[in-house]
């Protein structure tokens, strides 16, 4: 009933799903490694991907659409590192603020261009094993996006990991007064991870409006910055974790599509629900494991340091 | 006052700092200089401004007047790192550690650029070696005592090649083996030159080790002196500005009922040092108090939770209060028998840091069914305790009813002490009840434990201050990993012994009634 290429095109639109998800939730990953709780990430993708958009509209350079909707990210997240950082105010308030922020920004800023199209990121292909049964497609034949996201993935869990700046990140997020008293500066470090935490859902944003559904439409981040954020919570703050979370709602939530499509006698709502649950039951397990070590211990803390 | 006729080169030196939180002056117009191949010791009570002026020595604070000199040049610290790069290290009283990360990535935290973590490791054994101060560089540092703690403390500090070494109390959670070694570090630091301000309760070591001391009452400068011409009571009189109080030695009167027994403990542990208990056995009686002494990491935590009933043991019979077998029970039905704890650990242990004094009182005391009734705090109750717990105790703080955190050290431990106390328990289980408090306040809660154990509270002392359970314990047994010596009475043991017990060497001493003499 199914033969090996409707597989590998069910793969391939996983990872495509998955992608725009790993993308914004590794950049959350490191804010929140380096304490601080940015609730700003749906906001931040959706004006990537207003600003990707337009840009690439406009320009015809699908290049520069995505270079804007990184910058565009960055410069929300900026407005949430200064009143979160710099002013100490409440990160969940200022988070939230930041999202309704930038959904309202998008709205203004692609009002005029509901209805259009574009022609969507190239997928590259990759000679000799994009031919491959099955996995070809899904893993070779993919859009820059997705290559981008494994290389942010090695080079972000390397870096937390095995450098020096990756192990002051953490510090400054396990015990800032500590990392402030050895003289590492806080809340500058604090800020630079926020602001790659920007730069990486304004790219989930811009994977979104030019590779993965290449139109603008006025919510299509529909929730998945909300999604990125419950992934890092379930990947107990580890990257190659995030992985797997990513991957896992990603699938089910493109399997689902398809159960619906062999008209199984299953409500579609409940498999609509199903990626949601899967993450929930997911998280629920993961912490009963205890394999995690738990959040960073100064997340949501605001620093003021002393004078 | 300066009676040295040459006095060496000083290399950081605080000119007439001053520093004012709000209305309190923590530091008015206080001066001291720390000179090449000198110890120089600060000595003060708690809220003295001893931190105060560290801080604005390594630029964690900023004077609002008078200036600082390094090599005889003004000099501002804006932060800490400039104070760092400058060669100036400091040994916090409160660690500066990472919990989460390993020993050895918390030492790379302390040193400039990028350090490979198998090189530094291999410096790590280098610095322990040669200073005695044994570290494990891959331990996960939440895993280790506080004793572990501060070693990891002092070899970030050292591998950091400082001119100017800091030490904020450095002694008060070594064994006495372990401070020689520390005080041998001390002076090889100062016969290569560098200069070395050591903070320091212990007013037998400060006049050891160190060439001067300054002393501040209040914030203010009282005097420098020369402590090796000092006694320990006129260096106590400096500092507090009065006699210190030694606690009375009770003449001996009759012991009551074993208040807590506990038999054939053996507690697995979670795999890390120090974790797993051995074949524990205690008796304390009303009327008396045992000491368990040893070096941090050797168990003492793990048996003080197992006391407590925050961890609980299989056994139920293992551990009786009060003739009731409390193995399985939780702290709140232990509290319930009478029992009383005090965790080493002041603030997030014993004290919620963010609550109000007045709220902490409620953490040990719901439910005594006096203050919270029928599930209903009655505030005018819980007030009343509240104030009869400071003024009781002596607790000083600035405001009405500050949060915890806000109170020194010396006056939180006098509240826990006392909110314990106050529930009128036949039993109290302190573990290190004088850690990093001032003398006064130490004598003060040594002699109220006494009077307890006079009243008929049978009381078990965990500390690590080996002369402060020879000063006020009936009986000391010692314990070393995991395993406890059976507590013999104090004049029948020696300092030397408990030294030797504490490192190991059971055979040496170990118990004195159960047939097990070694000579």
């Amino acid at each position: 009933m199914l033969d090996a290429a409707i597989i590998g095109a069910v793969l391939a639109s996983v990872v495509a799903a998955a992608t725009t998800l790993l993308l914004a939730s590794l950049g959350e990953l490191v804010a929140e490694r380096a304490g601080t709780l940015n609730l700003g990430v749906e906001g931040m993708m959706i004006v990537g991907a207003a600003v990707g958009y337009v840009t690439a509209y406009g320009s015809g350079s699908l290049l520069l659409g995505t270079l804007a909707a990184v910058l565009a990210g960055m410069a929300l997240s900026l407005v949430f590192a200064v009143l979160a950082i710099w002013l100490a105010t409440n990160q969940v308030a200022s988070g939230l603020a930041t999202t309704i922020l930038g959904l309202g920004l998008a709205g203004l800023i692609g009002a005029s261009f509901v209805g259009t199209q574009l022609a969507g990121a190239p997928q590259l292909h990759i000679a000799g094993l994009t031919e491959l049964p099955i996995l070809g497609k899904a893993l070779f034949g993919q859009d820059a996006f997705v290559y981008v996201s494994f290389l942010l993935l090695a080079a972000v869990t390397y870096t937390l990991a095995r450098t020096r700046i990756g192990l002051v990140l953490r510090a400054v997020g396990e015990n800032h007064a500590a990392a402030h008293a050895l003289g590492h500066p806080v809340r500058g470090i604090r800020t630079l991870a926020v602001m790659f935490g920007g730069a990486c859902a304004g790219l989930a944003g811009a994977h979104l409006s030019l590779a993965y559904t290449p139109f603008w439409a006025a919510d299509m981040t529909a929730g998945r910055g909300w999604i990125a954020l419950a992934l890092v919570v379930f990947s107990a703050w580890r990257p190659l974790w995030l992985l797997g979370g990513a991957y896992l709602f990603g699938a089910v939530s493109i399997l689902q599509l398809h159960v619906q499509g062999f008209g199984l006698g299953i409500p579609s709502q409940f498999l609509s629900a199903l990626p949601y649950l899967a993450t929930i039951i997911a998280l629920v397990v993961i912490s009963a494991l205890k394999h995690g070590r738990g959040a960073p211990a100064s997340l949501g803390v605001p620093f003021v340091p002393d004078r | 006052m300066g009676d040295v006729p040459d006095p060496p080169h000083a290399l950081l030196e605080a000119v007439k700092l001053t520093k004012r939180f709000g209305s309190l002056v923590a530091n008015d117009h206080v001066s001291l200089a720390i000179r090449a191949g000198e110890t120089h010791a600060l000595l003060g009570e708690n809220g003295a401004g001893k931190s105060t002026l560290v801080k604005m020595m390594c630029g964690l604070l900023q004077a609002d007047s008078g200036e600082l000199l390094y090599d005889g040049a003004p000099i501002v610290f804006p932060d800490p790192a400039s104070s760092r790069a400058k060669g100036v290290g400091v040994v916090f009283q409160h660690f500066a550690l990472f919990d989460a990360l390993s020993v050895v990535e918390n030492v790379a935290l302390g040193l400039p650029g990028h350090q490979k973590l198998a090189v530094l490791a291999a410096r790590i054994d280098d610095c322990v070696r040669r200073y005695g101060l044994s570290v494990e560089p891959y331990r996960r540092v939440g895993e280790l005592s506080v004793g572990e703690r501060q070693r990891v403390e002092i070899v970030r500090c050292l591998l950091g090649d400082p001119r100017v070494l800091i030490l904020d109390e450095p002694t008060s959670v070594l064994t006495p083996d372990e401070s020689e070694n520390l005080f041998r570090t001390v002076d090889l630091l100062t016969d290569e030159g560098r200069a070395v301000l050591f903070i320091s309760h212990k007013l037998d070591e400060v006049r050891r080790l160190c060439h001067r001391a300054t002393v501040l009452r209040g914030g203010k400068f009282i005097a420098e002196v020369d402590p090796k011409q000092e006694s320990s009571a006129s260096l106590a009189r400096l500092m507090v500005g009065a006699d210190v109080p030694r606690t009375p030695r009770v003449a001996a009167h009759a012991l009551g009922e074993p208040r807590l027994l506990v038999r054939q403990l053996s507690v697995a542990g979670d795999g890390s040092r120090g974790s797993a208990l051995h074949d524990i056995n205690i008796e304390v009686r009303a009327g008396e108090i045992v000491g368990i002494a040893g070096v941090a990491g050797n168990g003492q935590t793990t048996l003080f939770n197992v006391l407590s009933g925050e961890t609980r043991v299989a056994d139920h019979e293992s551990i009786v209060i009060d003739k009731v077998a409390a193995g399985g029970l939780g702290p709140t039905e232990r509290r319930a028998l009478r029992a009383g704890f005090v965790p080493e650990e002041r603030l997030g242990h014993a004290a919620a840091p963010d609550m109000r004094l007045s709220d902490n009182v409620l953490l040990t005391t719901h439910g005594d069914g006096e203050i919270v009734r029928r599930g209903v705090i009655h505030r005018s109750v819980l007030f009343a305790r509240f104030q009869k717990i400071v003024k009781g105790f002596d607790v000083r703080f600035g405001g009405k009813d500050p949060k915890a955190r806000r109170l020194s050290g010396g006056n939180l431990q006098k509240f826990v002490i006392g909110r314990e106390v106050l529930r009128d328990p036949v039993l109290i289980v302190v573990d290190q009840p004088t850690w990093g408090v001032d003398a006064s306040a130490a004598a003060f809660i040594r002699t109220t434990l006494r009077e307890r154990a006079a009243q008929g509270c049978a009381v078990l002392v965990v500390s690590q201050d080996l002369d402060e359970l020879l000063e006020f314990a009936d009986r000391v047994g010692v314990m070393c990993e995991g395993r406890l010596t059976a507590p013999v009475p104090v004049a029948e043991t020696s300092r030397e012994a408990i030294g030797l017990a504490m490192g190991g060497s059971h055979g040496a001493h170990a118990a004195g009634g159960e047939g097990e003499h070694a000579a």
